[in-house]
C-alpha cells in the first residue's frame, strides 16, 4: 500500500470539493484488498486530473461504477484509491432520429434504457443487474447476455468513447455516427479491458428500436445431444430468432429457450414454423408465457422467465461454496461441453448448473467445497482450452486456492503487455487484475 | 535497392515472387486512387505465412518500410507504396483454408476475393455479409485493413463484425494469434483494433470469418420523391417506425441521370430516389413492406415500384451499383468522397453541397447510404480544363469539412490512407491522435508497416522531444524504464 501523502490529499482537494473525497470503508474493499480513499469526480476533467495526480504519486487506482462486478478478474496487486464514476452519470444526448446516444460512464443501464424507451428505442443488451450496473462497468467487463445472438456484443454497439488515461490525457475515438473508419477503433480496445487501459468517461452507442411484440418458447429435450441437434438445426434454419439458449444441470432434464421479436403476423408465421420443427424433432414445445415477455421486461414479470436465467445463476446463498465461470466454446461443441462438465463435476462432488447460449458462450455455476471447486475448474479450463475455448472465473469462494481468473492468452501476451505499457506505463489502473497478470 | 538485399528477398520468395524491373513495378505504383503514384523499390509476392515472416524480418533488420497490398482496389491510397519501401502483395495467398458450416466460420488467406467466400458457402444457403461494391475483385485482407462496409452494412454490420480471429505477422516478423474461433478470447480486443488499421499494425496472414444464413426472403422497393429532402424525411419515418431495413440507398437527380445514361436502369426521373430493401422471414417482411410503402407515400413519393421477382430486384439495384462508373458517362473525370453524417443532418448537408457546387461551378452527383448516413458525393470535372482538378479536389475536402461540422466522419468505408491524412486533425483533437499513436507504437515501434498512412504528421514512438523527465517512481529508485 502506498500511503497517500498530505500533499496529495491537498492536491486532490484542490480539484474536488470536500464531499467528493472520503476515506474508504471496509465495504469498499476489492477482493479483500482495502483502498485508502474514495473519490467521486463530477466531470470528465476532474476525473482526468485526479487520475493524473494519483499516477504521479505512484498510487494504484481502482475504477468503480455500480460495484456489481468489482469481484471479476484477479485481486488487485495494490489498491490505494477507489475512483467512483457515480457522479458522471448524465445522458448527454439521445439523438433518437439518428438512433444514437451519448452517455456518461456512471449512468446505470436501467436509467439509460428508461430514457431511450421514451422514444421507443433501446440499447440492445441484457447485462446483469441493470439497476446497479453502469455503462462504464458493463463495457469494461464486456458483459453480454442472450440478446448478443441477434444484436452483437458491446463491441458491435459502441461507436465512440472518451477515456481518461493514467497521465490525465482525455482522448476520444470513434464518433457519433455508426459508420466510421477514421483512425483506430479504440472503443473496441477498451471494451472488456477491465479499466486497465484507461477509465471510460463517456460512450456513444448505436441503438435499436424496441420490439413491437415478442414471444418466448421453451422446448424440452431428453439429453444434451438432442439439444445440440435442435439448436444447430434452428441456427441453420430461416427462423429469425433473437435469442436462443439451453439450460442443463446435474438433476434436471435439459431445456431450450427461444425468443422472437417482430410484428404479430411475422411472429405467428415463425411460431408455426417452430412448431413444425419440434414435431419433426419429436420434442415438446411450450409457449412460456401467455403474454409476451421479453428480455428487457423480464424483471417486471412475477412468474419466472427463462430470460432471467443468468441472474438466477448468481442467486446463491452461500458464496463460500459457489463458483461462477463464463465459458466459451464452439456452438457445435455443445453436447461435448455438457458431457465434459458432467464427467468433471461428478467425481469432484460438485453440483452444477449450466446456461449455454447458441453463440457458444455459457455461464456455469459449481457448488461444493472450495478445494473440490478448484480441482474441477482447473481440469475444466485445461480441457476447454484444448478445445479452442476458454474459461474465466467471475466468482469463487474467498478461501479458494489461487486460480487465475482468465486463462491463457496464447502468444498474444507480449503484445497485450506492450499496449498496456504504452497507455498505462506505471500500471496505475487495476494492477494485476487482468489477463497475464496485467 | 542493394543487390545483397534483393538476393535475400529472392531467396525467400524465389524468382517468381520478386518483381524489381521498372516496367513491372509501375503496376504497383498506385491503387484505386490513381492521382497518387510512388514507385516501390521491389514487390514481393509471398505464398505462405512463413515467407511473410521472413520478408518482414528482413525489412525490420534493414529498416525497410513495407506496404501490404491485396487487390489494389482501395480508394484512399492505402496500398500506395512508401518511398524507398517495398510492396508486400498477398495476391498469392488466396486459399480458403477451412469451411465450418455448423459453426458458421470460414478461415481464409488474405488474398481470397470477397465474393468467393460467399461463392464457397452459398450451396448451403450462407453468405459472407460485408458487400463493398468492389466485392468481385477486392480481397479479404484489404477488407480487414479498411474495415470495409457495403450497402447492407446497415443491418449486417461491417468487416469488423464478421472477423473473429486473425493470424498476424507483426512488424518485427513475429507471429501472433488474435481472437480465435470461439468468442471473447482472454485479453484485449486486438482483433477490433487491427481491423480498420489500414495496414499500419502488421500483416494479416489468416482470417477467421463469420458467415450468415441467407434470410428467408428479400424484397426491394423503389420510391420517387420530388427532392432528396422528402426522401430523407421518409427514411427518418422508416427508422422512427422501428424498422431496420437491410439497406436504404438514395440517389439525387444527377446520379439518376448518370445511371440512366450508363445502364438504362429506367429509374423514375425525380429529384430524390429511394431504394429500400427488407429481408427476413416472409410474414415479417411482407408486413413491413406495406408499412414502408405507406411511409413513402405520406412523405410525398409520387411513384413506388415493388420488385416482384429476383430479376426485378436485380434491376432495382442495377443503377445504384453502376452509379460511380456511370458518372463517367456524364463527365470526363470525377472524384468520389466518402463522408458520413448523422441521418437527420441530410437536408442541411445536401443544401450545403448544392451551395458549394454552385459557388465552385462544379457539378456534384450524390449517392447516399441513407440508412447509415454515408454520403458519396461525386465531384464532376474535366481534367483538360486548367485548374479544374485542383478545384474538384478542394471541393471534395470542403464537403468533408461540412460532414465533420455536422457531427459526422471523414470516412465511412474507404479509409483515411494517404488521401485524407490532412483531414484527421480536423476530425480529432491532438490528444486523440496521440493516444492512437501510442497504440500504433505498441505494434510497430520502428514505424515500418505502412508508416506514412492515416496519421497527419510523422510521430516518433520514443519519448516526447526535449529533455527527458524521469517519473517520480524512477527518481525514487523504485523502478526503471524498460
Amino acid at each position: 500500500m502506498t500511503p497517500i501523502s498530505a500533499t496529495l490529499q491537498n492536491n486532490l482537494r484542490a480539484v474536488l470539493s470536500a464531499d467528493q473525497i472520503r476515506p474508504a470503508s471496509p465495504a469498499d474493499s476489492i477482493c479483500g484488498v482495502q483502498p485508502q480513499f474514495l473519490i467521486e469526480p463530477a466531470t470528465e476533467q476532474q476525473l482526468a486530473t485526479a487520475l493524473r495526480l494519483a499516477d504521479e504519486s505512484q498510487l494504484a487506482v481502482i475504477p468503480r461504477g455500480g460495484a456489481s462486478k468489482l469481484g471479476w478478474g484477479n485481486a488487485p496487486s495494490r489498491a490505494d484509491l477507489l475512483l467512483s464514476t457515480a457522479r458522471l452519470s448524465r445522458i448527454v444526448e439521445h439523438a433518437w432520429g439518428d438512433l444514437t446516444v451519448t452517455v456518461e460512464a456512471g449512468c446505470t443501464i436501467e436509467t439509460l434504457q428508461q430514457t431511450l424507451a421514451e422514444h421507443g428505442q433501446r440499447l440492445a443488451i441484457d447485462p446483469l443487474w441493470p439497476e446497479k450496473a453502469t455503462v462504464g462497468g458493463v463495457l469494461s467487463s464486456n458483459d453480454s447476455g442472450a440478446l448478443r445472438l441477434r444484436f452483437g456484443a458491446l463491441r458491435d454497439l459502441i461507436i465512440g468513447v472518451t477515456i481518461a488515461l493514467a497521465d490525465g490525457t482525455l482522448a476520444s475515438s470513434g464518433g457519433k455516427v455508426v459508420k466510421n473508419v477514421a483512425g483506430y477503433d479504440l472503443p473496441k480496445l477498451v471494451t472488456g479491458a477491465l479499466g486497465t487501459l484507461g477509465v471510460i468517461t463517456r460512450a456513444v452507442f448505436r441503438l435499436h428500436p424496441l420490439p413491437r411484440h415478442s414471444r418466448s418458447f421453451t422446448i424440452s429435450v431428453s439429453n444434451p445431444r438432442e439439444a445440440q441437434q435442435i439448436i444447430l438445426a434452428i441456427q441453420d434454419s430461416k427462423l429469425a430468432h433473437v435469442a436462443l439458449q439451453s439450460q442443463f444441470s446435474a438433476e434436471a432434464l435439459p431445456v431450450i429457450d427461444i425468443l422472437f421479436e417482430g410484428t404479430e403476423a411475422g411472429l405467428d408465421a415463425q411460431a408455426r414454423q417452430l412448431r413444425g420443427f419440434c414435431k419433426s424433432a419429436k420434442s415438446s414445445l411450450a409457449q412460456v408465457h401467455p403474454e409476451p415477455r421479453t428480455v428487457t421486461n423480464a424483471k417486471a414479470s412475477s412468474s419466472p422467465s427463462p430470460w432471467n436465467a443468468r441472474e438466477d445463476l448468481w442467486s446463491f446463498s452461500n458464496p463460500a461454496e459457489n463458483a461462477i465461470a463464463k465459458i466459451s466454446v464452439l456452438p457445435a461443441d455443445l453436447a461435448r461441453t455438457v458431457e465434459l462438465i458432467r464427467t468433471v463435476a461428478e467425481p469432484s462432488r460438485v453440483n452444477w448448473k449450466l446456461l449455454l447460449y447458441a453463440t457458444g458462450l455459457g455461464w456455469l455455476r459449481g457448488e461444493g467445497p472450495a478445494g473440490n471447486l478448484h480441482r474441477a475448474l482447473t481440469t475444466l479450463r485445461a480441457e476447454l482450452e484444448k478445445m479452442g475455448g476458454s474459461l474465466a472465473v467471475l466468482h469463487r469462494p474467498a478461501n479458494m486456492q489461487a486460480f487465475d481468473a482468465w486463462g491463457s492468452p496464447g502468444d498474444s501476451l507480449p503484445l497485450l503487455k506492450a499496449v498496456k505499457t504504452r497507455l498505462d506505463p506505471w500500471s496505475t489502473l487495476n494492477p494485476g487484475r487482468f489477463v497475464g497478470g496485467i | 535497392m542493394d543487390l545483397r538485399i534483393l538476393n535475400e528477398f529472392r531467396s525467400i520468395v524465389g524468382n517468381g515472387g520478386l518483381i524489381c524491373s521498372p516496367e513491372e513495378l509501375h503496376t504497383y505504383e498506385c491503387d484505386g486512387l490513381t492521382n497518387f503514384r510512388v514507385l516501390p523499390r521491389a514487390v514481393l509476392l509471398p505464398s505462405s505465412t512463413a515467407q511473410v515472416q521472413s520478408i518482414v524480418r528482413l525489412c525490420h533488420r534493414e529498416r525497410i518500410p513495407f506496404v501490404a497490398r491485396g487487390s489494389g482496389t482501395g480508394l484512399s491510397g492505402g496500398a500506395l507504396p512508401v518511398a524507398n519501401g517495398i510492396v508486400l502483395s498477398l495476391a498469392r495467398m488466396n486459399r480458403i483454408r477451412e469451411v465450418d458450416i455448423p459453426n458458421a466460420r470460414v478461415v481464409v488467406e488474405p488474398g481470397v476475393i470477397n465474393l468467393d467466400v460467399t461463392g464457397r458457402v452459398q450451396s448451403q444457403d450462407y453468405f459472407y455479409a460485408p458487400d463493398p461494391s468492389s466485392q468481385s475483385v477486392c480481397s479479404i485482407g484489404g477488407n480487414v485493413a479498411e474495415n470495409a462496409g457495403g450497402a447492407h452494412c446497415l443491418k449486417y454490420g461491417f468487416t469488423t463484425t464478421h472477423v473473429l480471429g486473425l493470424e498476424v505477422v507483426l512488424p518485427d516478423g513475429s507471429l501472433v494469434h488474435l481472437g480465435g474461433k470461439t468468442l471473447d478470447t482472454p485479453g484485449y480486443d486486438l482483433v477490433g483494433v487491427f481491423v480498420g488499421s489500414e495496414g499500419t499494425l502488421g500483416v494479416a496472414t489468416k482470417i477467421i470469418l463469420r458467415i450468415v444464413k441467407r434470410p428467408e426472403c428479400v424484397r426491394a422497393l423503389l420510391a420517387a420523391f420530388p427532392t432528396t429532402n422528402e426522401a430523407g424525411a421518409a427514411v427518418s419515418g422508416i427508422i422512427a417506425a422501428g424498422m431496420l431495413p437491410a439497406a436504404i440507398e438514395m440517389m439525387d437527380k444527377l446520379a439518376i441521370q448518370a445511371a440512366e445514361a450508363a445502364v438504362h436502369a429506367n429509374y423514375p426521373d425525380c429529384g430524390g430516389l429511394l431504394l429500400v430493401e427488407l429481408d427476413g422471414p416472409l410474414g415479417e417482411v411482407e408486413a413491413l413492406m406495406t408499412q414502408v410503402d405507406e411511409i413513402c407515400r405520406s412523405n410525398g413519393a409520387w411513384e413506388i415500384r415493388v420488385a416482384q421477382s429476383e430479376a426485378e430486384r436485380a434491376l432495382v439495384w442495377k443503377g445504384r451499383k453502376a452509379a460511380f462508373a456511370a458518372v463517367g458517362r456524364i463527365s470526363p473525370n470525377y472524384i468520389v468522397q466518402d463522408g458520413v453524417i448523422p441521418r437527420t443532418a441530410l437536408p442541411q448537408v445536401m443544401g450545403e453541397i448544392a451551395r458549394l457546387s454552385r459557388e465552385n461551378g462544379l457539378r456534384v452527383a450524390n449517392v447516399f447510404h441513407a440508412g447509415d448516413g454515408n454520403l458519396h458525393p461525386l465531384v464532376l470535372y474535366d481534367r483538360r480544363i486548367h485548374g479544374q482538378e485542383d478545384a474538384a479536389l478542394a471541393l471534395s475536402f470542403k464537403i468533408l469539412e461540412v460532414c465533420i461540422a455536422a457531427g459526422g466522419s471523414i470516412t465511412g468505408e474507404h479509409g483515411v490512407g494517404e488521401e485524407k491524412k490532412c483531414m484527421m486533425s480536423k476530425m480529432f483533437a491532438e490528444p486523440d491522435l496521440a493516444t492512437m499513436q501510442r497504440v500504433r507504437c505498441a505494434f510497430d515501434p520502428l514505424q515500418l508497416s505502412n508508416p506514412t498512412k492515416v496519421f497527419p504528421t510523422p510521430r516518433l514512438c520514443g519519448e516526447k522531444p526535449g529533455e527527458y523527465l524521469p517519473h517520480p517512481v524512477e527518481s525514487a529508485g523504485l523502478a526503471e524504464r524498460s
